[in-house]
Parts: C-alpha cells; sequence; structure tokens
C-alpha cells in the first residue's frame, strides 16, 4: 500500500467536496479498493470514507420499488424483511455474496461502482431494471453497465441510493467459480408485468448482459421448456482457467432453465 | 488404559494456546532494531540479468544496504543445496544447476530472487524495491515437463543438457518385459499428477540475527526441521560454523513438507542480518507463497499393468517425467525417486516391477516434497491402474484386490521395499461394510432417476514411512541420517521436560508425546513439557515430515525413557534400601518386590538431585538421559479408501457422497488425533482430485497466484467422512506404531477419480475435475467394457 490522505466526511456535501480532488477515491466496504491498495495496484491520493454519511445506507419501499442506500451492506440486504417480501431473489443474491466477512462490509454502491464482471448484484440490476441514482442524476442499468469494471460514473460522481422495480416473480441462479465463488456464471431472471428479462454475470467479454432470445421466448411462456433448443453463442463470453466460452455458453442455458424454475 | 495414556483421545493441549491467539509464530518475534527486508523478485520466467541498478533505490527513504548474488557470493557464502544424490540409469551423478540465494546472472522463474533491499520499515524496503531497474534480456519460457527434453527447447540450466537432471530407473527391466510378453491382459493407461501449491496456513517468515558479541548469529524461521537448517546453512551454504549458529522454529502454522526445505529468504536473512550487524526480518505476503514456496507432485507419467488369465497381476512398468522446476530444492530428487517408484507395488503381491523416471528441469518454481511426498503419485498410479483392470477384464474391483494382496509377512516386493507387518483383507472387508458396498446399486439407480451419475471408487494404499533407517537411506543417496533424538529431563521435583528433534507444526505432539511420558511414567500429563524446535535446547535432530515423529521420534523418547526408568531404579533401590534389581516400577511407584515398601516417582526425582542416599562416586547424581533411535525399516501404515461421488451432468458439478476409510496405522496413541490427521489428509487429497492445480501460461507466469485462482478445498467440499481402523502393531519400533500424517493425502485422489470414472463409464478425466472438466467428460460416450 502506498500512504494516502484519509477523510471520514459526516455529510454527503462534504463527501463531494472531499472527492473534487481527481486521485481521491470513495472508500465504501473496501472489500475490493483495500486488496488492490495493498498489491500496489491502486494508488488513491485520499480516500473518502462513506460510513459516516447516514443518508447512504437504508432500505425503504417506495411505491413498486425497493430503494437501497448504495452504503447498505449486503448482510443488509439479506436480511431485511422489505426486501425479502417484495424481491426474495435479491436478498438471496445478497446473501450469497462472498462469506460472512465479505457481506458484513461489502455494499451494494461498492458493488455496482466496481462493475466487476463476476459480480452478483450487476445481474439483478440490469434484470430487474433498476435506476443507479447518483448525487446529480438517475441513470438507467442499461445504459450504466459500459464495459468490465467500466460504467457510466463520472469522476467523483457518487452513486447514493438504487431502486430496483418489484417484479411478479423472479429468482437468481449462480453457478460459483470453485476457486474464488464470485459468479462463473449468474443468470438473473425477472419476470415484470411488460415481459420477462433475463441477464447474465459472470460471462459477458464487456460484462453482464441481458438475452434476447431468452426474454421472447420466456414472454410467451414462463417456463423452462420455453427455453428447449436455445442457447447463448459462445462468441463475446469469457474464456479463462476455469471455464472457456463453450462451457459458459452451457451454463447459461442450464442456469437460466433453473431460475425460470426457482421463480415458479 | 489411563484417561491421559496411550490410546486416550486426549484433548489437544496446545489448542488453548493456539485458539486464543497465543501462538508465538516467527512473525511474532521482533528483535530490538530489526530492519525489514524485501525480496525483488523476477516478472520473468527465464531471463539473463544484465544490469540491476540500485543507485536511485539506494536514496529511498529508511533503506539500509540493498544486496544481490554477486554480494553473497563475494562473502564466500554458497548456494542452496539439494541433499539426495540420484544417479542416472548410466551410472552418471544427477545434473544440478547452481541455485544461488539471490540470482545470479540469470532468473528461472517468475518470483526468483533478484536482489534484497533491507529498511526501516517493511513499506520503505518495497517502496525502494520498485526503484532498482534490472535489465533483463527474455528467453524463452520452459513449462511443460513432458517436453523440457526436447531439442527445441530453452536450456534452464547449462550443467543440464536438455533439461534434464537425471534418468534413472529402479527394479529388474528384464522381468518386467517378460511378465508382459506372457500376459493374458495388458492395462494401460496416461496419467497427470497435477501441480500444487502447499498453501500452509502460516507463511513463510524468517528474522535473522547477529551477535557482534559472541559472532553469533540466531535465525528464527518457519522449519519443520531446524537442526537439518542449521547443518545445511552451516556446514553446505558456509554462513556460520554449527556452534555459532542457532535456528529456532517456534510456533509452525503448518508445513506439508513446504517447511522442510532451506530456502533463499531465511538464508539471506540470516547472512545480511550480520552484514548490516542489525536485525532482518521477513514475511512472505500470500502472493509470494504461492509464487515461490515450493510446489508438489507434477508428473507425467505412462504406466501400464499386466495380468495372467486368472486376474494375477504379473508385472507393473512406469515411465514417468517428473517436473523438478528451475532448481533442485533440498530434497527434490528423492521424491520422483526412492519415494516414488518403492511404493509401486501397492498392496500387492507383483513378481516384476520397472519403473524410469526423467527429471526435468523447467522454468517454474521448484518442486519438492508435499504431503506424502512420490507416494501420492506411486499410489495414483497402481491405484488406477488396477481399478481400470477391473473394469476391462470385468472383475469386480474389491475382489480383484483381494485376489492380489500380500498375505504373507515379511514381504519383499521386486522395488526395494521388505513390507513387515499388514492385513489388507481385513481393512477391505470393513470398508466394503462401512460403506455399504452392497447398496451401490441401488444408489446408482436411485441418482440415475434424478438424472444424476453415480460412481464408486477404491483405493488400497501403501506408503513407507516412519522415514528412516540411516544406513539404508544413506546407501540410496540421502545426505544424511534420518534417525531421531530425544533427551529427557526429570527436575527435582518430578516434572519432566522432553526435548525432541521432532517439531511440531499441527501434528499435536505436545499431546501426544506427552501421553507416552505420562503413561510410562505414572505422572499426570500436566506435568510434563514438550521442547522442540530450537538447537539451543535441543542438541541434534532431524524433524518432521514422512510421518516420522511418531514411529522415529516417540521411539527415541521410549529409549531414553527406559535409561531414566534404570537409573530411577537405582535411586530407589537406594532410598529403599534393596538391590535396584529387585525394584518394580508401575504406575508411578518403585516397589521393593513381594513388599509394600515403595517410593513414587517425584520422590525419587528428588532423591535423584539431594543425592543424600547414595555414593555421588558410584552413582551419578541427577536424573536426564537421552538417545538416539535410528529404524530398523519403513513403516507400512496401508489402508483401504473407497469413495462415492455424484455428478450432474448438466454442470459437471461432482459432490462427494461418502468417503470411506479403514486405515492400519498400527497401536494409536491418541485416536482423535490420528483422525484430525486423517480428515486434513483426505480433504488435500479431495482438493488435489478435484479442486487444485498449480497452472503456469505458455509464458511461465503462474496464472494460479491467489485464491481467486487456485482453489483450496472447504468444508462444503467435502462430506462427514467415515473413518475407522484396524490395527496390526509395527514389528519394527517399541510402540508399534506406524504413522498416520501422510495417509489420507496418499490414498484420496485415485479413489475420488476411481469413482469418477465409474460415474463416467471411461478413464478421460484428469486431475482436478473441476466442473469444466467433468461436463466435458460427460459429452463423451461411456465404453463398452467386458463385464456389461
Ligand atoms: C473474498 C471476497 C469474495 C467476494 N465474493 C463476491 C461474490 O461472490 N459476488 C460479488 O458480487 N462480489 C463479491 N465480492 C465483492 C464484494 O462483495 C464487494 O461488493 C465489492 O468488494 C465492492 O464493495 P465494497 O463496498 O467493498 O466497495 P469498495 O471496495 O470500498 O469500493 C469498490 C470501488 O467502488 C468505489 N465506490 C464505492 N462506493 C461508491 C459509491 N457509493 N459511489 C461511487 N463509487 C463508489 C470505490 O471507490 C472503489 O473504486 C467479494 C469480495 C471479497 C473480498
Amino acid at each position: 500500500m502506498y500512504a494516502f490522505e484519509y477523510h471520514r466526511p459526516t455529510t454527503l456535501a462534504g463527501a463531494l467536496a472531499d472527492l473534487e480532488n481527481a486521485d481521491a477515491k470513495p472508500l465504501a466496504g473496501g472489500q475490493t479498493l483495500l486488496p488492490t491498495m495493498k498489491q500496489r495496484l491502486a494508488s488513491p491520493s485520499a480516500l473518502v470514507e462513506l460510513s459516516g454519511v447516514p443518508e447512504l445506507s437504508g432500505i425503504a419501499r417506495d411505491g413498486d420499488a425497493v430503494v437501497i442506500g448504495a452504503m447498505t451492506r449486503h448482510i443488509d440486504v439479506a436480511q431485511s424483511p422489505v426486501v425479502a417480501g417484495a424481491i426474495p431473489a435479491l436478498a438471496a443474491l445478497a446473501g450469497g455474496i462472498g462469506d460472512p466477512q465479505v457481506r458484513n462490509r461489502g455494499t451494494l454502491g461498492g458493488s455496482l461502482a466496481n462493475n466487476d464482471p463476476a459480480a452478483d448484484y450487476p445481474g439483478a440490476a440490469l434484470a430487474l431494471g433498476a435506476t443507479i441514482v447518483t448525487d446529480r442524476r438517475r441513470i438507467a442499468a442499461e445504459d450504466y453497465f459500459t464495459g468490465l469494471f467500466e460504467t457510466a460514473l463520472e469522476p467523483g460522481e457518487l452513486i447514493t441510493k438504487v431502486s430496483f422495480p418489484i417484479p411478479q416473480k423472479a429468482a437468481y441462479v449462480k453457478f460459483p467459480s470453485p476457486a474464488s465463488r464470485y459468479a462463473l456464471v449468474g443468470v438473473f431472471v425477472a419476470k415484470t408485468a411488460d415481459g420477462v428479462r433475463v441477464a447474465v454475470t459472470g460471462s459477458g467479454e464487456s460484462g453482464v448482459f441481458r438475452v434476447d432470445s431468452f426474454e421472447t421466448a420466456l414472454s410467451a411462456n414462463f417456463s423452462p421448456s420455453a427455453l428447449d433448443g436455445l442457447s447463448v453463442p459462445a462468441d463475446g463470453l469469457n474464456s479463462d482457467l476455469h471455464a472457456d466460452a463453450d462451457y459458459r455458453a452451457h451454463l447459461i442455458g442450464v442456469l437460466a432453465k433453473r431460475a425460470v424454475a426457482a421463480a415458479g | 488404559m489411563s484417561a491421559t495414556g496411550i490410546g486416550a483421545s486426549v484433548k489437544r493441549l496446545e489448542d488453548i494456546r493456539f485458539i486464543t491467539g497465543k501462538g508465538r509464530y516467527v512473525d511474532d518475534v521482533n528483535r530490538p532494531g530489526q530492519a525489514f527486508a524485501y525480496f525483488l523478485r523476477s516478472p520473468h520466467a527465464h531471463a539473463t540479468i544484465d544490469k540491476i541498478d540500485a543507485s536511485e533505490a539506494l536514496k529511498a527513504p529508511g533503506v539500509v544496504a540493498i544486496f544481490t548474488g554477486d554480494d553473497i557470493a563475494a562473502d564466500k557464502v554458497g548456494g542452496l543445496i539439494c541433499g539426495w544424490m540420484i544417479h542416472s540409469k548410466d551410472g552418471s551423478p544427477m545434473q544440478a544447476g547452481a541455485h544461488p540465494a539471490l540470482a545470479q546472472g540469470k532468473v528461472r522463474y517468475v518470483g526468483d530472487h533478484v536482489a534484497v533491499v533491507i529498511a526501516d520499515t517493511y513499506a520503505q524496503a518495497r517502496d525502494a524495491g520498485e526503484q532498482i531497474v534490472v535489465d533483463y534480456t527474455p528467453l524463452p519460457a520452459v513449462v511443460d515437463p513432458a517436453k523440457a527434453a526436447e531439442a527445441d527447447q530453452a536450456q534452464v540450466h547449462d550443467a543440464a543438457p536438455n533439461n534434464t537432471c537425471f534418468n534413472w530407473h529402479l527394479g529388474d527391466k528384464a522381468a518386467t518385459e517378460a511378465a508382459f510378453a506372457a500376459a493374458a491382459h495388458v492395462t494401460k493407461l496416461d496419467l497427470v499428477n497435477n501441480r500444487l501449491i502447499p498453501n500452509a496456513m502460516e507463511p513463510r517468515a524468517a528474522v535473522g540475527d547477529y551477535d557482534s558479541g559472541t559472532d553469533t548469529i540466531t535465525l528464527y524461521t518457519t522449519s519443520q526441521n531446524p537442526h537439518v537448517a542449521r547443518l545445511v546453512l552451516s556446514a553446505f551454504i558456509g554462513l556460520a560454523p554449527e556452534h555459532k549458529l542457532r535456528v529456532i522454529a517456534p510456533d509452525v502454522g503448518g508445513g506439508f513438507g513446504s517447511k522442510i526445505f532451506i530456502y533463499a529468504e531465511e538464508t539471506v536473512c540470516a547472512w545480511a542480518a550480520k552484514k548490516i550487524d542489525r536485525p532482518v526480518k521477513w514475511t512472505a505476503d500470500r502472493t509470494e507463497a504461492f509464487l515461490s514456496d515450493a510446489h508438489g507432485r507434477d508428473h507425467v507419467t505412462h504406466a501400464e499393468l499386466a495380468l495372467d488369465a486368472s486376474g494375477r497381476m504379473t508385472g507393473v512398468r512406469v515411465h514417468t517425467i517428473a517436473n523438478m522446476g528451475s532448481y533442485l530444492s533440498t530434497f527434490a530428487s528423492s521424491v520422483p525417486t526412492y519415494l516414488y517408484a518403492p511404493l509401486l507395488s501397492g498392496q500387492y503381491d507383483i513378481p516384476a516391477i520397472y519403473a524410469e523416471v526423467d527429471a526435468v528441469y523447467t522454468t517454474t518454481a521448484p518442486v519438492d516434497a508435499y504431503r506424502g511426498a512420490g507416494r501420492p503419485e506411486a499410489t495414483f498410479v497402481i491405484e488406477r491402474l488396477v481399478e481400470l483392470a477391473a473394469r476391462e477384464t470385468g472383475r469386480d474391483p474389491a475382489e480383484f484386490r483381494r485376489q492380489n494382496f500380500v498375505t504373507q509377512f515379511p514381504h519383499q516386493t521386486p522395488v526395494i521395499m521388505a513390507y513387515d507387518v499388514g492385513d489388507y483383507a481385513q481393512a477391505l472387508d470393513k470398508a466394503l461394510a462401512l460403506a455399504d458396498y452392497k447398496g451401490v446399486g441401488a444408489r446408482k439407480a436411485a441418482s440415475a432417476a434424478k438424472g444424476k451419475l453415480r460412481g464408486v471408487g477404491f483405493s488400497a494404499f501403501i506408503e513407507a514411512c516412519g522415514i528412516a533407517p540411516s544406513a539404508a537411506v544413506g546407501s540410496l543417496g540421502a545426505g544424511v541420517g534420518l534417525w531421531e533424538s530425544a533427551e529427557v529431563r526429570v527436575n527435582p521435583i518430578g516434572t519432566v521436560e522432553i526435548l525432541t528433534g521432532s517439531h511440531s507444526h499441527g501434528q499435536s505432539h505436545e499431546t501426544t508425546f506427552a501421553q507416552l511420558v505420562s503413561d510410562r511414567l505414572g505422572i499426570p500429563i500436566g506435568n510434563v513439557s514438550i521442547v522442540h524446535g530450537d538447537t539451543d535446547k535441543v542438541q541434534m535432530g532431524m524433524g518432521t515430515y514422512g510421518s516420522r515423529s511418531g514411529a522415529v521420534g516417540m521411539s527415541a523418547i521410549v529409549k531414553a525413557l527406559d535409561k531414566i526408568e534404570a537409573k530411577a531404579k537405582k535411586v530407589a533401590g537406594h532410598v529403599l534400601e534393596a538391590s535396584d534389581q529387585d525394584i518394580e516400577f508401575k504406575d508411578g511407584k518403585f516397589t521393593v518386590k513381594g513388599t509394600d515398601k515403595s517410593i513414587d516417582f517425584g520422590s525419587v526425582a528428588l532423591q535423584a538431585y539431594v543425592a543424600h542416599k547414595f555414593n555421588g562416586q558410584e552413582l551419578e547424581p541427577g536424573l536426564k538421559e537421552s538417545a538416539f533411535w535410528d529404524p530398523t525399516n519403513f513403516t507400512f501404515p496401508a489402508g483401504v479408501h473407497i469413495c462415492e461421488v455424484e455428478i450432474d451432468p448438466e454442470t459437471g458439478v461432482v459432490k462427494v457422497d461418502r468417503y470411506t476409510a479403514v486405515d492400519d496405522f498400527g497401536k494409536l496413541i491418541n485416536p482423535m488425533v490420528v483422525h484430525g490427521q486423517v480428515h486434513g489428509g483426505i480433504a488435500q487429497g479431495i482438493g488435489q482430485a478435484l479442486l487444485e492445480g498449480a497452472v503456469y501460461n505458455d509464458d511461465g507466469q503462474l496464472l494460479t497466484a491467489s485464491y481467486m485462482d487456485y482453489c483450496m478445498p472447504r468444508a462444503d467440499n467435502l462430506p462427514s467422512f467415515t473413518i475407522d481402523t484396524i490395527e496390526t502393531p509395527c514389528p519394527s519400533n517399541p510402540l508399534g506404531i506406524k504413522g498416520c500424517g501422510e495417509a489420507g493425502a496418499i490414498a484420496s485422489p485415485p479413489a475420488v477419480i476411481n469413482a469418477i470414472t465409474d460415474a463416467l463409464g471411461h478413464e478421460d478425466v484428469t486431475m482436478p475435475a473441476t466442473p469444466q472438466v467433468v461436463w466435458r467428460a460427460t459429452q463423451k460416450a461411456p465404453l463398452k467394457r467386458a463385464a456389461e
């Protein structure tokens, strides 16, 4: 780790002011940022710890959506009665992230800001059609995820909360990488009044993506058999030590069926 | 049996210390004025070092010194050694390339040591390290052991043409060829034994501390054998004479073999401490551990088994290419040779065996002993072959094994080993019952009904441990003897300190050794303490590996206790006014035979020290004895493991559904500790079979250099094991112990892979059998087999 300055603002305005320095970075749960700094792969000049900013945490139902503050930890989402009642698939997803230590520190905002291609939340955000709310605007999930570890966030822009529309049915099935237990492939299926959305994480060369052919088939018939004979092309999928593109393409089909079955 | 004596499942006395965070590891050692070392490591697998410019780095804040290989060489401190000489088939000695502690002229793997930066803080040392400019000329990497000896490969060491360290063989080639020529059936297999990274929980660490007043170096290091470290650092590396070098291995958090070896970092910390006259400390981070701890396994093998028409095994022939990595680590050459091929007879009566081993250099981390060392590789070969032969010839794998078991003891195999005792059929029967082998068919049908594939696999392993008779290993090339020492110090009030050359880094010696002493002297277990890991306290010892601490280390304690008893009887005789011949010792009491005159052990100890009751010229005061034990044979733990897996063919996920192990470890000192060792070993073996594998890319970069990519077994990868033992006491040591530390890791990989291949109906599965590997294997049709 290289030397850095440390700020712990107590208001959103204070945080934004501290972040005006171009090399400053917000610190959420630190589950990604701190290991990266320890490995000397990141060297921010300053860390702006967000845990002292009360308006960034919390879970509330807001009409047809569940709104979750950026600093809300995975454990809180997993155990929230509000989330469990409205979008149980989202609570289950949060409960399946990492291990207890990670869930007790890691946050929704940190995960979405980081946009790790193997992370779970991007699948939920895209499939549910979430809106990422920042200190300056509202960004639709479709427009938010722009590539591997890339998002629409501008320098110094803070995620403040995320609004997840409540689906009729949803399920997330994750195939964890044996080593890291991040998603080797994760498929989030959501049935909404406007049709079915299927988002795949862990697999795409440029991060989370939707599968149009699955969505069309499932919108017509929300059952696993609707996906018979459909597949995702291996082209554009990641190949690495643990899974090549063919295997990932195969798993996407299997997991999508399982997710539909689980959504009921 | 007393509550704390031999055979009792005494709870580990060391656990309170460890689980309350009071263990004292090398990283907990801090010496006044200490500086910190950072090792600049090679980013290239293979490159010449054209220039090292440390001028800017030397000016960085806090920097005390920067050293390179040339500085060490200038001090006439030698390179690291390999302590086991192997000769090739043609009689020529192995070709060992030089192994400087800090590279000279060339780097040979990613992580190789280029320079050391010593600074007031670790952060300063690391910051300065980034300012060292090294000019490299990259050379092609050599990664695949199967190709390393080919003519077009880059040369890792000039001293080893064709990257070949040795071409060794064992056994009777002509007899084996004849067996194959006459065979009714030959089973053939190509096998890869995957490369593993040990991953002890505690990373390696060292603190060098120099006392200029006495010109003595003290090295605190994470070692399984501090005396061997001192011997090598002194006699071979030339750091300091032995009486001026103290090596301390305090609490050590796991080794699995990887802390047997004498490494560059500890050598440099000890040397540099004297050079700068300041203590020098280094603790590996996890990345350094992945890159530079000696790795394990990494064999490529073709193996064949010959059968006669009745199903008797008549011959085995094996050709193995063993990857040594970039340098020969301390015992690397013994692992694919004498720790491997002598086990190829398994539990079977096989008249002819011939094994050839080509050891090659590659531009990867050095490979050396890792839990089981050679014996897991041999067991994988023979147990995969046997299972396949049963399948090919339509025989039940259990009964086929039984038909070929060695049943007469002693049994001389064609590959060195003389098995002393065993009852392989008894273990098999017990395992079959515990595993409910009869129910496999019904369980397979139930799995099939769910769309799953179920398979069952056996592993009837044998290993040679209790390492080892010194003369025997000497004749095979070992540079050391493998006896063990013990000293028993009885204090005047009757408490006892046991000084042992064994080293405990997870094996529970503080408990099991104390059980032996408590049992033998009839004193409370709390009155015994075990002292180990310090060359200033324990005079000499050979350390812990090869499941030797019980069979060899405890035998030395028994011998010393014999002497204590004899001496104490003399003291008691004087006190009780009887001849020592008439004194009986039982349950902690010395009694004059046939009388009620007695004295307890503590009182005898006091009398030995006050020396009031005997003539100090005729009988020496005090009660302290030492002994060395040199075993007369290896010990031969054996057992039968049965694994049952269920495969999800849609995803390739393998669930280990049942795992049964019935082992014969001879006499057990502490069954709970034995079970713990077996649990850990099986977990590691299942890790090898399903999860773990070190992967280098074509450029020689280690792709599995963190837990993001290197998959360690976790609790949810494992079922609850069904573990039991049988007992045929070992005849070659006084306690009848065989050793249990490695058995689980030796036995389990073939059991798991045999189960998977049973489920799949073909043999095309490599380790680790990850979901991707297994899913791909499910795409291939099962073979038509004799029995079906
Ligand atoms: C062992 C381990 C296992 C894991 N397993 C999983 C898993 O299975 N699935 C999974 O999805 N994730 C996993 N994670 C990731 C983890 O769950 C976190 O989601 C992730 O580390 C980021 O969240 P954080 O709160 O820790 O963010 P930090 O590490 O604090 O920050 C991450 C990045 O986001 C930026 N940032 C943080 N908050 C904001 C904000 N409000 N606005 C703008 N930028 C912000 C930071 O500046 C930084 O660049 C794992 C992590 C670890 C260490």
